[in-house]
């Protein structure tokens, strides 16, 4: 199980099939079904892993709407990318993005997750609306917040008056970045929530009852108790929000589409201004094959992480 | 120490307190969640004049949607990317569906050589950025003749909703005792029937919850749309960027679009908000 939290049912594991077969059934055939009931999504996987390759090939070539024949340039484009001022800029970018937003809504969504735990009628109702952010399509939520943004007919701007701001909008670099990542906080905040929400519900009483008679406060049970109990579900939400917003397009692309300047030109956004906007293919890919290395080497090192610690939470 | 009763007062005192500061916390949390969306409906309701104002007090109307579906002679094509959307998500799930059902059957029941590793690459592509095959399936589509085509949009899109079914519905076999299965053999099913008549109705509750989860995912996509299609077979999230592109700029209008791209999704999730932890974390987290 590669992230699944262990489950106490009870699966078929080590043999094939349960109980008796029919006798029509060859072992042989027995054996095979598994295989049989997978092909078709072997082959999907074959099916996306062939495009997946191709482009890795484009970037030991030289392929750009102005070279349609492309000459084979090995390593150059890595080379020329990684020496780029524009690449340390973009991941500097996608740094501060993935990392802010993920901790920002971390805690938030943490922080809202313990308060409405208290089961008031007010949690309660709260709790059936926390998700309509999450649901609603990232690009539609970013146009919105454009929007809202928009000195004409938003409302950040008369609010932003109320108390004293005249500075609103995305047009400075550091109000840019704020925004995108106000934006991210906003619509993904309810997905640590519900996973933290989960995760509380999930949670033993006894410990805390007995941490209530030794008279802790409620600060050492947090922090002795709810927080470590809680951490193998908050990881699995760390590790979605960390790599959704690393590689985060729809809502930079549609918010300030990486601007203004660079400012926030993330991997993914310099990705496709060179593949799309300079039809630059080769240089464009060599930077998607880069972001996707960011993602997998990230992922693979944080969902191991989380299936020890899953295993450890479980008692095995 | 007095023993009980006098030390409550304070107590509940200090708790009163402490509950209207959650209160007012969640409050505050969730005038920044909702407003938002309040917002949009409004501008959506707002005539041409009234769009660049911020006071409430107006006659609601509902020409924008009527503009924006085409209804009058503005001859939007709106609706035609609503129904693109419509057709490619639903497409998407269905593929998934046929192909996800016993890919999670499998990895479910049996264990099998890479079947783990099989396992691990499908949540690998929830995590790798789609852009990475954007360029090479762009060209090949272009020789194919996918290129804008809601079938070349069912292909792709399945990518994003494929190993949301296959590990969200493993976990659900996983749930179901195989020992129903093996009592269903014993009374002289074979293996085919067991698992038409007793799992799959078993688990038709996570299928139906899948199935909705998986149709969000592919509506709410945008960067697959954006960038394989042009105008046959673009999808509203797509679209309703569009609009924003333009130089005479209706917000009302965006707005409506906005709304109008947002509603399926949200009505979905409150369909199957009991499934959607499960859903949205790949199973990794049970409700």
């Amino acid at each position: 199980m590669s992230v699944a939290v262990p489950s106490s049912t009870r699966t078929e594991r080590g043999s094939p099939a349960p109980g008796p077969d029919t006798p029509r059934v060859s072992r042989r055939r027995r054996a095979l079904r598994p295989y049989l009931l997978a092909v078709p999504a072997v082959l999907l996987c074959v099916g996306i892993l062939y495009p997946f390759f191709l482009g890795a090939s484009y970037t030991l070539f030289d392929f750009s709407a102005q070279n349609p024949d492309p000459d084979m340039v090995g390593a150059e484009n890595y080379t020329t990318i990684l020496t780029s001022a524009a690449f340390w800029n973009s991941a500097r970018v996608t740094a501060i993005y993935a990392i802010g937003a993920t901790v920002v809504e971390t805690v938030l969504g943490v922080g809202i997750a313990l308060l409405l735990n208290r089961s008031t009628i007010l949690g309660r109702m709260l709790e059936r609306v926390v998700i309509i952010p999450l649901m609603v399509a990232p690009v539609v939520a970013a146009i919105m917040w454009r929007l809202l943004l928009n000195p004409e007919v938003g409302w950040v701007a008369p609010i932003a008056g109320w108390i004293g701001l005249t500075h609103t909008g995305t047009d400075s670099p550091v109000a840019a970045m704020v925004w995108t990542i106000v934006v991210d906080v906003w619509i993904f905040t309810p997905f640590v929530t519900v996973i933290a929400l989960a995760g509380l519900s999930s949670l033993p009483s006894s410990p805390f009852e007995a941490a209530a008679v030794d008279g802790a406060g409620w600060w050492m049970t947090f922090r002795r108790l709810t927080l470590p109990m809680l951490w193998p579900y908050l990881l699995v939400a760390v590790i979605f929000r960390l790599m959704d917003s690393v590689k985060m397009f729809d809502v930079i692309y549609s918010l300030t589409s990486g601007g203004p300047g660079s400012a926030t030109t993330s991997m993914s956004i310099q990705a496709y201004q060179e593949a799309i906007t300079y039809a630059r293919y080769s240089r464009g890919l060599t930077y998607m094959l880069l972001l996707w290395a960011v993602v997998f080497v990230v992922s693979m090192i944080l969902v191991r992480y989380l299936r020890r610690i899953q295993s450890r939470a479980a008692g095995v | 120490m007095p023993t009980t009763n006098e030390a409550p007062r304070p107590g509940r005192l200090r708790r009163f307190v402490l509950d209207r500061l959650t209160d007012a916390t969640l409050l505050v949390y969730f005038a920044f969640a909702l407003l938002p969306v309040l917002f949009i409906v409004l501008l959506s309701l707002k005539t041409n004049a009234e769009q660049t104002t911020t006071h409430l007090s107006f006659a609601p109307t509902f020409d924008n949607y009527r503009s924006v579906l085409g209804l009058d002679d503005t001859g939007s094509s709106y609706l035609r990317f609503f129904m693109s959307s419509l057709i490619t998500s639903v497409g998407a799930v269905l593929v998934s569906l046929a192909i996800g059902i016993p890919m999670a059957y499998a990895a479910a029941r049996y264990r099998f050589r890479r079947s783990e590793d099989l396992m691990f690459m499908l949540l690998s592509f929830r995590f790798a950025p789609e852009l990475t095959v954007i360029i090479p399936l762009a060209v090949l589509y272009q020789q194919m003749g996918l290129y804008d085509t809601h079938v070349g949009m069912i292909w792709v899109l399945q990518l994003v909703t494929m190993p949301l079914v296959v590990w969200i519905l493993r976990s659900f076999f996983q749930d179901m005792p195989a020992e129903l299965e093996e009592a269903a053999l014993l009374d002289g099913y074979t293996r085919r029937q067991a698992f038409f008549r007793v799992a799959l109705p078993l688990v038709s509750p996570g299928i139906a919850a899948v199935s909705l989860l998986a149709f969000i995912f592919a509506w709410n996509n945008f960067i697959f749309p954006f960038t394989l299609t042009s105008g046959n077979a673009q999808t509203v999230t797509v679209s309703t960027l569009a609009f924003l592109g333009g130089n005479q700029v209706r917000f009302n209008l965006v707005a409506a679009g906005a709304v109008m791209a947002a509603l399926p999704p949200l009505i979905l999730a409150l369909l199957i908000q009991r499934y959607l932890v499960r859903g949205l974390s790949f199973g990794a987290v049970k409700s």
